[in-house]
């Protein structure tokens, strides 16, 4: 199992999902791989499933606004191999205004909150959660927090003086 | 200037003492309070501290610690007070029998700390009056200790009528409560 | 004595609502518990009662401003957080430290995790009944206080460390301080265990209470002590080694069935070996021939001495640049984790050249590991259902972020 490289991974992805693989870099020693959005679910099913890859742990899941690509809003997740001890991390971007992903919580039950967590912050829907709602903010919330245009300070609050913070 | 005086004053004879009905009372109140640790965050941590042996809150005759706001004196607010929180911890003030006090413990409770965002409640006297602030981020136990002896100089100067007085009514009312 | 019983047929169920204000559950969390009398038919967890938005917060402030934040996160073991953060920063920058610093960081987060496992142990014993053991082992909590103040002033947030190494050297004072924890605290840890470890009414209670099988603990993320009760022996300081922890022999506890007296003996022994770790700190400490760094050569990130400041330039200029927040951090995304007192604290940080982090996404293990709580009670007595929560040590900090 500790034959698992950089190069036995790209190479079986590329050879089984010909299309789909947009990109492949090794940052700060890690290999993050970018795929399309259509192909995500299947991609992840199969670092999963598959006997020699056995991405059986998921690390963390989050989502990802850049306000200034064409493709804004992303998701991240990272997996990990325990016994081969190889971490991977898949990017997939898509330019809808209200995105929908697919749900990762039937292969990997830890999912589940983070998926809520990434709804709550960034407005994601995830196709196939058993429980799409907001988890850390109040339910009455409108608007999604993380996105880069929501104002981080409380816009109603009546006390603060614009003229001493400098705006 | 009121005092937090030990020794209770009054006119003393072999076997009694006459002193008048608020001082007796406000004596025995101020070495008796139970307090309601409405602990959230790191300054709960700091709360555990200071139950502990090592600076013992015990002595001061809070020992008996109530999570029931109906038997509780003392609201104790340590930690961060988020938006979703404030209705729980408005129902648990308003749950609370008179005489009632609330020392808000950190800089979160007393006005929001380094959290300045959209989810953060910027100090709990929004929703509730507060009788004393106690800042740090967490302040230490001897500080938490302080902020309470502030609390038994304000108990135990208290008037007897304080509750029943129109000005008590009109700041319920600032804050809407009945 | 626990009874998992299967609930078979429709009977007519309570609902009881524990929490966000309870005596037993550490911290703000809910649960909507259907009851079929004593036993959990189902919970239904309720959580960010204290969502103070660290991941947004973190977009706005420079990247020595956000060590604050980390230290409330996981509040009862702060300075891992900031050495995790600290770490992550140095990662992306690619700033190399010294082995001395290394080892003294190891130090101060052998002793956070040895404060964290003190409180979450000392707490299950008090939500079983034994209030004893807390009063026992908190002194020596406030001791490792007194140990943080000695190194940075502070006793619970404390904000140690800075990006490229620590902000002082540790003084004789604090080596006396840790010399007398080496020899001391061992005694007062061997109290603390005969109370409670071979105690028939503690075992009573807590064998089977809520057991997770690895299996299923891994599926749902688990990490740190909890799924080392569950018997995998994941441990980021061997997996992934950082800040010189390749260079330390130790042993990682592991369990078998993945109840709550598994993960308190877990603790427990991890306590032990941490001690170990420190020891073996000092005296590699000792026999080293640098005796005086406590800071990577790294002038852009870290603060230039006081002489330096008012008589070059270059000093002026990077003081100035370092305290405004103005310092040229590189573009690019990174992942660090470190052995949190919980688990594997994550942080994913991406920066497009700015003065704050453009994306910064913390990997908790508390709030990944309590989407298993509802399971792992169902059919459990009420009692059990406490005792299970506040073994997994969730701290409310690092769930809701």
């Amino acid at each position: 199992m500790s034959s698992l490289t950089q190069e036995y991974i790209t190479e079986k992805l590329q050879s089984k999902f010909e299309g789909a693989i947009q990109s492949i870099e090794m940052l700060h020693d890690f290999l993050t791989i970018t795929v399309e959005k259509s192909s995500l679910k299947s991609i992840m099913k199969f670092l999963h499933d598959d006997e020699s890859l056995n991405f059986h742990f998921l690390t963390t899941l989050c989502g990802l606004h850049f306000p200034d690509q064409a493709a804004q809003f992303g998701m991240m997740y990272q997996l990990h191999n325990m016994p081969a001890n190889f971490r991977i991390r898949i990017k997939s971007f898509t330019n809808d205004s209200e995105p929908v992903f697919d749900t990762m919580s039937d292969i990997w039950p830890a999912a589940n909150w983070q998926e809520r967590e990434t709804h709550d912050f960034y407005g994601f829907r995830f196709h196939g959660h058993p429980d799409m709602r907001r988890i850390l903010n109040m339910d009455s919330l409108v608007g999604w927090p993380m996105r880069k245009e929501f104002p981080l300070e409380d816009p109603f609050r009546g006390d603060k003086d614009d003229k001493m913070f400098g705006r | 200037m009121s005092e937090n005086n030990q020794k209770l004053e009054g006119f003393e004879g072999p076997g009694f003492l006459a002193t008048s009905l608020d001082k007796a009372v406000g004596m025995a109140r101020k070495n008796s309070i139970w307090p309601l640790p409405f602990a959230t965050s790191c300054c709960g941590i700091e709360f555990m501290a200071t139950m502990a042996s090592t600076y013992d809150f015990g002595r001061f005759g809070a020992e008996r610690l109530s999570f029931s706001p109906r038997q509780a004196d003392l609201l104790m607010v340590m930690g961060t007070i988020s938006k979703k929180m404030g209705p729980v911890l408005r129902q648990v003030y308003e749950q609370m029998a008179e005489p009632k006090w609330v020392i808000a413990v950190g800089a979160c409770a007393s006005t929001g700390g380094i959290f300045d965002t959209y989810s953060v409640l910027q100090g709990i006297d929004r929703i509730i009056p507060v009788d004393v602030y106690v800042p740090g981020c967490p302040p230490r136990p001897e500080q938490i200790i302080d902020g309470v002896l502030k609390i038994q100089e304000l108990v135990q100067n208290e008037s007897l009528r304080r509750r029943n007085s129109p000005e008590y009514q009109e700041l319920l009312a600032s804050y809407g409560i009945e | 004595m626990n009874s998992n019983k299967e609930i078979l047929k429709e009977k007519e169920y309570t609902i009881l609502n524990l929490g966000p204000t309870h005596p037993a559950t550490h911290g703000i969390f809910q649960n909507v518990m259907k009851m079929d009398g004593e036993l959990i038919v189902e919970a239904q967890p309720t959580i960010g009662y204290i969502h103070r938005a660290f991941e947004k917060l973190a977009e706005r402030r420079p990247y020595n401003q956000i060590t604050p934040i980390t230290d409330r996160l996981n509040y009862c073991s702060s300075p891992i957080n900031n050495m995790g953060w600290h770490m992550t920063v140095e990662k992306l920058a690619g700033i190399e430290i010294p082995k001395r610093v290394q080892y003294l960081r190891v130090i101060i987060m052998e002793l956070a995790r040895i404060a964290d496992h003190i409180i979450c142990n000392s707490v299950i014993g008090v939500d079983s009944g034994a209030m004893t053991g807390f009063l026992y082992v908190f002194q020596w909590r406030e001791f490792i206080y007194e140990i943080y103040e000695e190194l940075c002033g502070a006793r619970l947030t404390t904000n140690i460390g800075r990006i490229g190494g620590l902000e002082r050297d540790f003084t004789p004072l604090a080596w006396e301080k840790i010399h007398k924890l080496l020899k001391e605290f061992p005694e007062g840890l061997k109290e603390f265990e005969n109370l409670l470890v071979r105690n028939r009414i503690f075992m009573d209670r807590t064998i089977n209470c809520g057991p997770i099988t690895a299996e299923r603990a891994l599926q749902y993320g688990f990490t740190g002590p909890n799924l080392r009760a569950a018997g995998v022996d994941y441990d980021v300081r061997v997996m992934n080694p950082y800040s010189g922890y390749e260079d330390f022999t130790f042993d990682i506890p592991l369990g078998t069935n993945g109840d709550t007296y598994d993960r308190f003996m877990v603790r427990e022994q991890e306590m032990w070996q941490s001690l170990s770790i420190i020891r073996q700190a000092v005296e590699k400490l000792d026999k080293m021939e640098d005796k005086t760094t406590f800071h990577a050569d790294v002038p852009n990130f870290f603060l230039p001495e006081k002489e330096d400041v008012y008589n070059t330039m270059e000093g002026l200029i990077y003081h100035f640049k370092i305290v405004m927040g103005e310092t040229e951090m590189p573009k690019g995304e990174v992942y660090h984790a470190v052995e949190g007192g919980n688990g594997e604290l994550g942080f994913y940080l991406v920066s497009d050249g700015g003065r704050t982090p453009y994306r910064l996404h913390f990997r908790r293990p508390c709030f990944i590991y309590y989407q298993a709580y509802p399971e792992m009670v169902k059919g459990a007595f009420l009692s059990d259902a406490i005792l299970t929560m506040s073994s997994m040590n969730v701290i409310a900090g690092e769930l809701d972020a």
